[in-house]
């Protein structure tokens, strides 16, 4: 569904990714995950022409992306931020509503689709519809930023750090509700974290980037046992994580 | 108070027209503002390289004085004259650099995180900036216009100078007659309108910025409001076929622009638009020679010297033939004099002269040297004026002449601010502040027969002007003329209606 084809990207004077190359089959969810600066994001933004590679070629679906107007293609992919980036002058339904409003959607059928989405992450449009982004938790917010991705049903999903500035506990809270919705939608996702126990809570790949290339991609169980040193770093890194990290039963906000 | 709301009772309808004028000066140029800077702070926010001069010209451009900026215009073509349309050139470029910096500013302070997901949902960068990027810095922008709109509602008062209408009508007119209720006329509504606006668009920009949804509404509500008022201002607006009348800014010329005003209206039927109170000679005789207006009164001896820069000439009837073909080479006709010489008065407190026995200018150089003197900055500068004044009659004062407002000289030099003033020898408030002309006995000054200066063309236009002013020929005495300034600067008369008296008894055959 997605693959990278000796893919190098330059950003500023630094080699971002250097002759990254993968593979990624449609409904698998990618966690690409390495230390700050290693080009994870990068990578994501080649994905629905955020970026452009300098060298190599990206494909979605067989096609070479550059052949795509960024435009078109980025409406067709869903894409979640870590700061979320909700448009604060919109309400919450009127921001899940952006992309089939850009694709000129007919009313009646953004309105079923908003209810749907709300619905679908939690936050019933009857009571979070109408609400402004700032009335809302950070968590709550996040829940929209995934409903505004999935709003034009892309069959692709790009999330960078999507969990990453909420607390563990609605960490764990938003883990589960994107299995659930996973296990309903099936989409191809790539996800970027830079902490391997997210990866290996959602992910059913993880590909492990440092300095700019790809060192493993593998299972989240195989990649346990590789002897590679850059994933045995983020591996250790992981069991000397707190407890508050783990999930629990019950007590969520 | 009482006089104040008098006053607005007895002239109602020029009232309104006044606010109405106001209003659509200060709605049109901050609107063309908004139309012109709101794309200059977009292009500042996204270019700074194309943005930062354009900015920093309007910057620049706010630190001229406006009275300095509607100067800068007067002379240029097509934007340039008297009336509105240069007053509205001004105005908009002084609301130009709040709507820019604010634009610019709105748009810069959009997060990051707002504009990535902007891109990444596929908005064009069109899309992005009409519906993510402009909406978030509306309430910044119209903080920008607030400003704009309140420092023109200030600013439009200073263009009655030129021509342009507004309320600044009654305050220069309360200025020239030395009447504080006609000045408050004038200035109150002004603050009040400021205050208004100011509060109404605050409003506005906290609902946009609480993103409420009567907030639209608002936005509706104001626009209506903006359409109607334009709407009746436009309507008072004179029509473009009218005789104009310009006039200096002070009472008798005042007087004297009413009396051309309402004598064409007694023997003609041409409609008449009044612009009184322009700022001075030099702008009257600019707007005469473009058409902006087209006639006023001016003084010979002022033509001759100031205008035309010839030597001072004490033989009246050489004066008048040689201004006569010096204004008939550029476009305008000289009318027959209206019958007083409005000579230079340097004038000294009754008191003053009494003790020290004073009667005439040649014995005012043995008090100078103890006595404050202060003029008109026209006075002055001009060559028939202080220094010639002075080298002829030796004066040297205490310390340099002060400049004052021509219009306040009177009340200083009777409330001791000043000892010496140059007034006009027809000054009404020279009986009513018991102040004594001293005699011009060296004939320094120069000869200021009233005239009606004509626009040429007007008077080929309209052949039945000539007949219609021949009515007033020599019949404006020294006497007259300062018991009309008297009566509009002590006895705070109306000078529509004191002109109006005066051309009853003409009637009558009274003088």
């Amino acid at each position: 569904m997605i693959s990278f084809d000796g893919v190098w990207c330059r950003r500023g004077d630094r080699d971002v990714l250097r002759e990254v190359s993968f593979e990624l089959p449609e409904g698998e969810t990618l966690a690409l995950v390495g230390r700050s600066g290693a080009g994870k994001s990068t990578a994501l933004k080649l994905i629905n022409r955020m970026l452009d590679p300098d060298r190599g070629r990206v494909l979605v679906g067989g096609r070479d992306v550059a052949t795509s107007d960024p435009i078109v293609l980025r409406r067709q992919t869903g894409y979640v931020l870590q700061e979320v980036g909700l448009f604060p002058h919109m309400t919450v339904a009127r921001n899940v509503a952006v992309v089939p409003t850009l694709l000129e959607w007919k009313v009646d059928r953004i309105h079923a689709r908003t209810q749907e989405l709300l619905e679908l992450v939690g936050l019933p449009a009857a009571e979070y519809g109408d609400r402004w982004p700032h009335e809302l938790s950070g968590g709550q917010r996040q829940r929209v930023g995934v409903a505004r991705a999935l709003a034009a049903d892309p069959s692709v999903l790009l999330m960078d750090e999507p969990f990453g500035a909420l607390d563990p506990i609605t960490r764990v809270e938003l883990h589960r509700e994107f299995e659930r919705i996973q296990s309903r939608l099936h989409k191809t996702i790539v996800l970027v974290t830079h902490d391997m126990r997210e990866a290996c809570a959602l992910a059913t790949r993880i590909g492990v980037l440092h300095e700019g290339r790809i060192v493993a991609l593998d299972t989240p169980v195989a990649l346990s046992r590789s002897p590679e040193p850059a994933v045995r770093t983020l591996f250790d890194a992981m069991s000397e994580g707190t407890a508050v990290t783990s999930p629990r039963e019950g007590g969520l906000a | 108070m009482a006089a104040l709301f008098a006053f607005w009772g007895s002239h109602a309808a020029e009232f309104w027209r006044l606010v109405a004028q106001h209003v659509l000066l200060v709605l049109l140029s901050t609107g063309v503002a908004v139309a012109v800077g709101v794309p200059i702070g977009v292009v500042a926010a996204r270019r700074p390289r194309i943005g930062g001069p354009l900015a920093a010209l309007a910057s620049l451009i706010q630190t001229v004085p406006s009275l300095a900026l509607f100067g800068f215009l007067l002379p240029l073509p097509l934007i340039g004259g008297i009336g509105a349309r240069t007053a509205l050139v001004a105005l908009i470029l002084y609301a130009l650099l709040p709507v820019i910096r604010t634009t610019a500013a709105g748009l810069l302070a959009v997060e990051p995180s707002v504009l990535e997901a902007a891109d990444a949902m596929g908005m064009t960068l069109r899309q992005r900036l009409f519906q993510v990027e402009l909406p978030l810095a509306l309430p910044t922008i119209v903080a920008g216009i607030r400003v704009a709109a309140v420092v023109g509602v200030g600013t439009v008062t200073i263009a009655a100078a030129i021509g342009a209408g507004g309320l600044g009508d009654f305050i220069y007119r309360g200025l020239a007659m030395v009447d504080p209720t006609v000045i408050l006329a004038g200035a109150v509504p002004a603050a009040a309108l400021a205050l208004l606006l100011d509060g109404a668009l605050l409003a506005l920009e906290r609902s946009i910025a609480s993103r409420k949804r009567h907030a639209r509404l608002g936005v509706s509500a104001a626009a209506v409001t903006a359409v109607i008022l334009g709407g009746v201002a436009f309507a008072s607006y004179p029509r473009a076929d009218a005789i104009v009348i310009g006039s200096k800014n002070f009472t008798e010329q005042v007087v004297l622009g009413e009396l051309l005003a309402q004598t064409l209206e007694r023997y003609t039927t041409l409609p008449i638009d009044r612009r009184l109170n322009l700022g001075g000679t030099f702008i009257c005789d600019r707007a005469l020679q473009t058409g902006d207006i087209d006639m006023y009164v001016e003084y010979s001896g002022t033509a001759l010297t100031a205008l035309f820069k010839q030597p001072v000439r004490p033989d009246s009837s050489a004066v008048l033939e040689d201004i006569r073909a010096r204004y008939a080479a550029t476009g305008r006709t000289v009318l027959p004099p209206l019958g007083f010489n409005n000579t230079f008065a340097i004038l000294v407190r009754s008191a003053d002269a009494r003790s020290r026995g004073l009667t005439r200018l040649s014995q005012l150089a043995t008090h100078a040297p103890g006595w404050t003197a202060g003029f008109g900055f026209e006075f002055l500068e001009r060559q028939d004026g202080y220094p010639g004044l002075a080298s002829t009659y030796g004066l040297r004062f205490r310390e340099a002449p002060k400049v004052m407002d021509v219009s306040l000289m009177y009340r200083a030099l009777a409330g001791g601010q000043v000892d010496v003033v140059a007034g006009d020898a027809t000054a009404g408030l020279i009986d009513a502040l018991d102040l004594t002309v001293l005699e011009d006995d060296r004939k320094y000054f120069p000869p200021y027969d009233a005239i009606p200066v004509v626009h040429a063309a007007t008077l080929l236009r309209h052949p039945e002007i000539r007949p219609a002013l021949a009515h007033l020929d020599g019949r404006v005495t020294a006497a007259a003329m300062r018991r009309m300034n008297n009566a509009v600067d002590a006895q705070k008369r109306d000078p529509a209606v004191v002109v109006r008296e005066f051309l009853d008894a003409l009637d009558r055959g009274v003088s």
